[in-house]
């Protein structure tokens, strides 16, 4: 207890003795965590060149400017190709995530022994994966192309959109449920009046915001030729045509703003 | 009528909410169930529809044995329970007439339900209770833009449209103003006596329990310490089932009742 | 005797016109989207076969051929991970205050707003692009994506955690006269501190997964190797940095409960 009584005086400390110091000693094992790290980084990095850095850096927007504006014509179909993965990929994943999701969630998955860590590990696995090592493999396997961005970036958001929806189950008002129970309702029923209603926005809003999030991923994909505008910029770099990547860069950029003010506007009116 | 023996019910953690309860109610009857709380009277009435599993004992509804009965039989025994809340419990985010109509869950498919397809009776009987309750105007508004009488009047709709024979009724005043309370408790009542409907409410306030319950049964940590009419509510009863205090402000004299009563139903302007 | 009154149940958008013209556009979007995307069936069914190795090469995976490899780059990624989310966090600090409308005067509040604006703008792949022309392969442009990545995802974070703040209790400190830097220690850093930190456990696990990746393109990390294998049709090795990377993901959510119990 931060109060102590030292002789006849109460003395009060923010926190007592034993939280302190094991406060004290987390941040002092954070600091040399954080040390240690920075003596490895430093070990690997050619100091050289990072104070060279600004004089590349100077360079190379020299280069970049001015933006090649005729190159706009063959990025309209990346463009669409682009947008295409994302919407296509989350619309794939939402499907998907829905029914993992109430099999992971506490509350309504048929089995907390069996089925329920399965859900939960074909959530973490799916997650940990980034987009683009989704899209390394199945590259690998399908061959380069749209149709292995859209199942990469499928593959991944069910991770996301199953995890924010369990949690939105395992939160509802569960005196809800209990009344359409009440009634004698069957457990599709009780799914349908009791529960689909009460995560709906949350739904809603987890997909839109994914979407949003993926339109960026799906921008790099094709990095590894996953399709999308990813391929031109993966080919601008190759070649050297600096005045070209800076009008990729300015197409995603409008892109994403674009993408993340419908979301917005949607997000909003589901409220 | 219902009839409940040795119903028990022990919880994991050791704590016996009910012991050996024994009550039988006749049709019709409407009966209130006072006590403090943690005396077992919201785990009693979940109990009757097997919200909540009794350790031992059992319940009959008529002639069925509720406490026997597998999933899918309960489910069709529910139907003829209705329950009302505390809380209203109505899904928020659906409407009026959808919550009403959920109470008939019960007696229409799945596929039916989930495309809204109910029956026109039901509709029909759901405009019906809604007229009776007050809120015909307010079928299409949002659980959620009501107010708190109002949900719980949706509410009451909701288990009335089940068509039930016994009504179990959690608290239904709890988080509503002294005059919307009694309007509440008036309105079950009046319902019940056009029904028929047996009902046992749980209530904390003595007082609307007096003024309209037929029948008083006090719980005291799982026991039924008290059963009779509203007048035999002497402070000595109250004290064995609350504890001591100064009961004489909290019940009616029985000379006051009828003025009481008078007095309320001239001022009431539903 | 009342006529039968019909209901049906009201329509989650309410005008018939916006009703129907999103379910329209909708239709069509995805139908020229589908068509467009084109689907080499023949490469397809040439896949099948290697999906099965790669599929197959889980059981077992290779955990020891390249281990060395395998070690160094996971190492690598670890504290790779480390230090950008420290540096990341720790440049979001002013940033995010200054991105607070009520706590930044106008000018500030744009500046700040327009940084963490173009920092989230691109995937934290193509700033390590960047970054290796400029900084020369290796972890540190790996570290300096991920730390601007991190700027803009906890700085935004933060300057929302800070505006949805309660306005009352700030003005309670600050009535008894309390200096700028007492009025953050005490008002807002007691309000806003519960939901960073797990925030910030959030942003190491996604910084984790982004070092997993930026060796694609030469910033460090186990990407490199991971490339590597699946160049070399090694699956078996590729089979085993996954499972490491999704052990050390699961190890990473699951401590994350913790320290914020911890710090409660």
């Amino acid at each position: 207890m931060p109060i102590k009584s030292s002789g006849t005086t109460k003395v009060w400390q923010r926190r007592d003795r034993n939280r302190q110091v094991s406060i004290w000693a987390v941040q002092f094992i954070a600091v040399a965590i954080f040390m240690y790290c920075w003596q490895l980084v430093s070990d690997k990095t050619t100091w050289f060149f990072v104070l060279d850095a600004p004089r590349i850096t100077v360079d190379m927007v020299e280069r970049m400017i001015p933006p090649k504006w005729s190159y706009m014509e063959t990025l309209w179909r990346p463009v669409w190709d682009t947008v295409a993965i994302a919407t296509l990929g989350t619309l794939m994943a939402v499907v998907m995530a829905f029914p993992i999701a109430f099999l992971a969630a506490r509350n309504t998955t048929p089995s907390t022994a069996f089925v329920r860590p399965i859900a939960l590990f074909v959530i973490v696995a799916s997650r940990s994966i980034n987009s683009l090592l989704w899209a390394l493999m199945l590259v690998t396997i399908l061959g380069p192309g749209v149709f292995a961005g859209m199942l990469a970036i499928g593959f991944r958001s069910i991770g996301f959109c199953a995890k924010l929806l369990y949690e939105a189950i395992e939160e509802i008002d569960e005196s809800q449920v209990e009344a359409i129970t009440a009634t004698g309702a069957s457990g599709p029923q009780i799914l349908n009046f009791g529960i689909v209603p009460q995560i709906l926005p949350a739904f809603a809003g987890i997909s839109v915001f994914r979407w949003d999030i993926n339109i960026r991923e799906s921008a790099v994909l094709g990095l590894v030729g996953a399709g999308g505008i990813g391929l031109q910029l993966s080919a601008s770099i190759d070649t050297v045509t600096w005045t070209q990547v800076s009008v990729i860069l300015l197409v995603i950029l409008a892109t994403v703003i674009v993408s993340e003010w419908v979301s917005a506007k949607i997000r909003h009116s589901i409220i | 009528m219902l009839r409940l023996n040795k119903l028990t019910k022990q919880y994991k953690t050791g704590d016996l909410a009910l012991k050996d309860v024994d009550l039988e109610i006749p049709n019709g009857q409407v009966l209130a169930l006072i006590g403090p709380s943690g005396a077992g009277k919201s785990t009693l009435i979940r109990c009757v529809n097997r919200l909540v599993e009794p350790t031992s004992g059992t319940a009959h509804l008529g002639e069925v044995e509720l406490t026997s009965l597998s999933q899918g039989q309960l489910r069709k025994v529910r139907r003829r329970i209705g329950m009302i809340f505390q809380e209203y419990a109505l899904v928020e985010r659906l409407t009026v007439m959808e919550n009403v109509l959920s109470g008939r869950l019960g007696y229409v498919s799945f596929w039916r339900s989930y495309f809204r397809k109910f029956p026109q009776s039901d509709i029909d009987e759901a405009f019906r209770l809604l007229e009776r309750v007050g809120l015909d105007h307010m079928a299409d508004k949002r659980a959620d833009e009501l107010s708190g009488g109002q949900r719980q009047r949706v509410g009451i709709c909701r288990a009335l449209i089940q068509n039930p024979e016994l009504l179990l009724v959690d608290e239904p005043t709890a988080s509503l103003d002294p005059k919307t309370s009694r309007q509440i408790m008036r309105l079950i009542r009046e319902l019940c006596q056009e029904r028929n409907l047996s009902a046992i409410i749980n209530i904390h306030d003595v007082l609307l329990a007096q003024m309209f319950a037929e029948r008083i049964v006090g719980l005291q940590l799982g026991e039924i310490v008290y059963d009779g009419p509203p007048d035999g509510m002497t402070p000595d009863v109250l004290t064995q089932i609350y504890g001591e205090e100064d009961w004489e402000a909290t019940i009616e004299k029985v000379e006051d009742e009828d003025d009481e009563d008078g007095a309320v139903a001239s001022v009431a302007a539903d | 005797m009342s006529i039968s009154r019909i209901w049906k149940r009201p329509p989650f958008i309410k005008s018939p016109m916006l009703r129907w013209g999103i379910a329209v556009g909708g239709a069509i979007y995805l139908a020229l989207a589908l068509g467009t995307m084109e689907i080499n069936w023949g490469r397809v069914a040439d896949g099948l076969p290697r999906a099965e190795r790669f599929v197959s090469a889980f059981f077992p995976p290779d955990f020891v051929s390249k281990s060395g490899d395998i070690l160094d780059g996971i190492y690598e990624s670890l504290w790779m991970t480390v230090v950008s989310t420290v540096i990341g966090i720790g440049l979001s600090i002013p940033v995010g205050l200054g991105a607070a409308r009520n706590l930044a005067p106008r000018p500030v509040y744009l500046f700040s707003r327009g940084i963490l604006a173009l920092s989230r703008t691109f995937p934290e792949i193509i700033i390590a692009l960047f970054a290796v022309k400029i900084f020369s392969f290796g972890p540190f442009a790996g570290i300096i994506a991920l730390s601007v990545g991190t700027v803009g995802f906890y700085g935004k974070l933060l300057a929302e955690d800070i505006e949805d703040m309660d306005v009352v209790q700030a003005e309670a400190v600050k009535s008894t006269g309390a200096s700028w830097f007492q009025w953050l220690n005490y008002a807002i850093q007691p309000q806003v501190m519960p939901r960073m930190i797990g925030l910030a456990m959030y942003r190491f696990d996604i910084n984790f997964r982004e070092s997993a990746v930026v060796g694609i393109v030469g910033a460090g990390g186990i990407g490199a190797t991971l490339l590597t294998s699946f160049d070399r049709y090694e699956y078996d090795t590729s089979a085993a940095i996954l499972l490491i990377i999704i052990a050390i993901v699961m190890a990473v959510e699951y401590s994350s409960g913790y320290v914020r119990k911890w710090v409660q």
